[in-house]
């Protein structure tokens, strides 16, 4: 009994990254019915600028540091997804999607190639500072959470809280929630969709970046390749949620990785990438539209 | 080559009586009558095994034809997306070298001469390769291809994963050490031959009605569902099709190379592939032809350059292309032209959805 809870323990800890990867995937659906291919490439550079802010800002405090390394990185990557947005995704806005999408595994591919190059990252995986100091938290029956876990779901609880807040309750997130629900409509009302795209892959970025700190402080050897598998596993948790649903996308990255942890535990760790795809083909026979999707019919 | 199951409908349905018709039937066998003996005469003025690295590229360039032949029958035509080639080709190639292995020293018919023993050997191997491949196109496709857009994207790669996972944990094929030991039985002879085979095939089958539904579902499928052609139907055909040359180039790589690892079907090899397809131009057979020469060229060309710098260049040059030639030339180098058709027509580019 106690090794399932510390089992779940470990899947809440683990799924909560990955929702937040999960709501990237998700919104920019939402809005462009596009998969961004290189939101994992953003993940892995919010770990590397995770990384070298930390190496840049001196050693005081640990948990403003902490927070002071999250701010820049989040907002190095909002930059970043920002600039690919305007680069790469909106020249071909009018064009098919195919393209997009092309585009989308390429610029993805490009970022992890530049990022092997040495003088960026470079091929071989670095080691993550230490943040925070880790170590149990709380030991009840034989199930103890690590700080690390319980900074990991705190965090991103409280990003995708702070997300909830700005989609719903302001004036934004309406615009983004009028462009995901029709954009020829929501430009008609005096939206600019352009805006609202651009501030679609600030907030997804951002959280990427996030997710990307987590994931470093809690496996501590990241590359340029990280983003590969765990983006996909993201992607994974926001189809199963039907994709362009955040709740969707919050309790698909949760129930990824509860499932991955019950995995690995009972399980052979080494078929763990391939379950994911397995549920993945599994939802799209049973319910293509996601737990909580709605089913959209295409048109002439 | 008809005797998969794919109904060639060019010219059976208004047949003239009469010589005509024989001359009709006589005009569509013509390019096997001339295309393999001629493939023999070339394989037999060349050398038949990779003993030199001009060889070697070229060897590996037919390959490529093959698998980008091959995709540009379902990214091509059909407009669906798919990003499991790699898994389809692991699949076939597994299942082929398994075969060579398994029965190569026990087999030998008594009648032939060994070469040709072990030729027919390799070319039932690989056509059980390419089967083996085609059934698990059937079980991706089924499912998957029900489902539009990106998710035939995402659904494909997920199982070009699993597959290579599988292959990683089976002890029997070598798990992530690989196969090692199979036989050099692809020589440019039955790579130049299953080139034409593949080319041959999707050229007649886009001539066909078959190709013209698959066409009408890459220009607008639910227009073309409307019209009553079974959509899902027709994808999976042609999806089947695709996986099992995918797997005959499976089959060909790892005996050219003489082993298979599960390494070499990533997901980055299927983007290979559809970089070739991409950069030759969506649904023109040609332009893949050419597009996988060039890419197998490119980065041999570029060898110099890395051993000058030391860095691994090829991955970033292939990304940049891909994005650069969608920025600026979306539809490839040749689009969906032909090299052999005469006049570049000017029409409207087909909108892929």
């Amino acid at each position: 009994m106690s090794e399932l809870l510390q089992h779940l323990v470990n899947g809440l800890s683990l799924g909560s990254v990955y929702a937040l990867i999960a709501l990237g995937y998700t919104m920019v659906y939402g809005v462009l019915q596009l998969i961004n291919f290189a939101h994992a490439e953003v993940f892995m550079l919010g770990a590397f600028g995770g990384f070298y802010s930390a190496r840049w800002l001196p050693a005081f405090r640990e948990e403003p540091r902490f927070l002071a390394i999250l701010v820049l990185s989040m907002a190095f990557c909002a930059g970043v997804g920002l600039a690919i947005e305007r680069l790469a995704y909106r020249p071909l806005r009018d064009k098919p999607r195919l393209n997009a999408l092309i585009t989308a595994i390429g610029v993805s591919m490009l970022i992890q190639a530049v990022g092997q190059l040495p003088w960026f990252m470079g091929p071989s995986p670095q080691f993550f500072p230490t943040l925070l100091p880790n170590g149990p938290l709380v030991e009840l029956g034989g199930v103890s959470i690590t700080r690390l876990q319980a900074v990991s779901f705190v965090s991103a609880l409280a990003l995708m809280a702070a997300l909830h807040r700005l989609i719903f309750h302001s004036r934004l997130g309406t615009a983004m929630r009028a462009v995901s629900f029709d954009s020829r409509v929501a430009s008609l009302m005096g939206i600019n969709p352009d805006r609202v795209i651009a501030f679609t892959f600030v907030l997804g970025s951002a959280l990427a970046a996030a997710a990307g700190i987590l994931v470093g402080m809690s496996y501590p050897r990241i590359e340029p390749m990280m983003g590969v598998m765990l983006g996909l596993k993201a992607f994974v948790a926001a189809v199963l949620g039907g994709i362009g649903n955040l709740k969707g996308a919050m309790a698909g990255g949760i129930l990824i990785g509860l499932i991955e942890a019950l995995v690995v535990g009972y399980g052979t760790s080494s078929y763990r990438d391939a379950v994911a795809f397995g549920i993945l083909i599994f939802v799209l026979l049973v319910k293509p539209s996601g737990l909580f999707g709605r089913v959209a019919t295409e048109k002439v | 080559m008809e005797a998969h199951g794919i109904p060639d409908g060019s010219a059976t349905a208004e047949l003239p009586p009469g010589n005509d018709a024989l001359a009709i039937r006589m005009r569509s066998a013509l390019p096997a009558l001339v295309g393999v003996p001629a493939i023999a005469l070339l394989a037999w003025l060349l050398p038949g095994t990779n003993d030199s690295y001009l060889v070697y590229v070229a060897g590996l360039a037919g390959i490529n034809v093959v698998l980008a032949v091959s995709l540009n029958i379902v990214n091509g035509f059909t407009g669906q997306f798919s990003l499991g080639h790699a898994g389809f080709m692991a699949v076939g190639g597994y299942v082929a070298a398994s075969i060579t292995l398994a029965v190569g020293s026990r087999w030998q018919l008594a009648f032939l001469p060994a070469a040709l023993s072990d030729g027919l050997l390799f070319f039932v191997a690989t056509l059980a390769g390419g089967a083996a491949a085609g059934l698990a196109g059937l079980l991706v496709g089924l499912p998957s291809l029900r489902l539009r857009g990106d998710y035939l994207a995402i659904v494909t790669l997920g199982f070009g994963e699993i597959i290579r996972v599988l292959i990683e944990n089976m002890q029997v094929v070598g798990g992530s050490t690989g196969l090692l030991g199979i036989p050099p039985s692809a020589t440019l002879f039955w790579i130049l031959l299953w080139i034409f085979v593949v080319v041959l095939w999707s050229k007649r089958l886009r001539a066909s009605t078959h190709g013209r539904a698959l066409l009408a579902v890459r220009e607008d499928e639910v227009a073309a569902e409307a019209m009553g052609v079974d959509t899902t139907g027709y994808k999976v055909r042609a999806f089947v099709v695709s996986s099992f040359f995918a797997g005959v180039a499976g089959s060909l790589l790892g005996h050219y190379l003489q082993l298979l690892s599960p390494r070499d079907f990533t997901f980055l090899k299927s983007i290979e592939v559809v970089a070739m397809v991409v950069l030759g131009g969506l649904g023109s057979i040609s332009g893949a032809v050419i597009a996988a020469v060039l890419l197998t060229i490119l980065p041999e060309a570029l060898r110099p350059l890395q051993d000058y710098t030391g860095l691994d260049f090829r991955m970033v040059i292939y990304s940049a292309m891909l994005v650069l030639l969608m920025l600026l030339r979306p539809r490839g180098l040749l689009g969906s032209r032909e090299l052999w058709e005469r006049r570049a027509r000017r029409r409207a580019p087909p909108e892929a959805t």
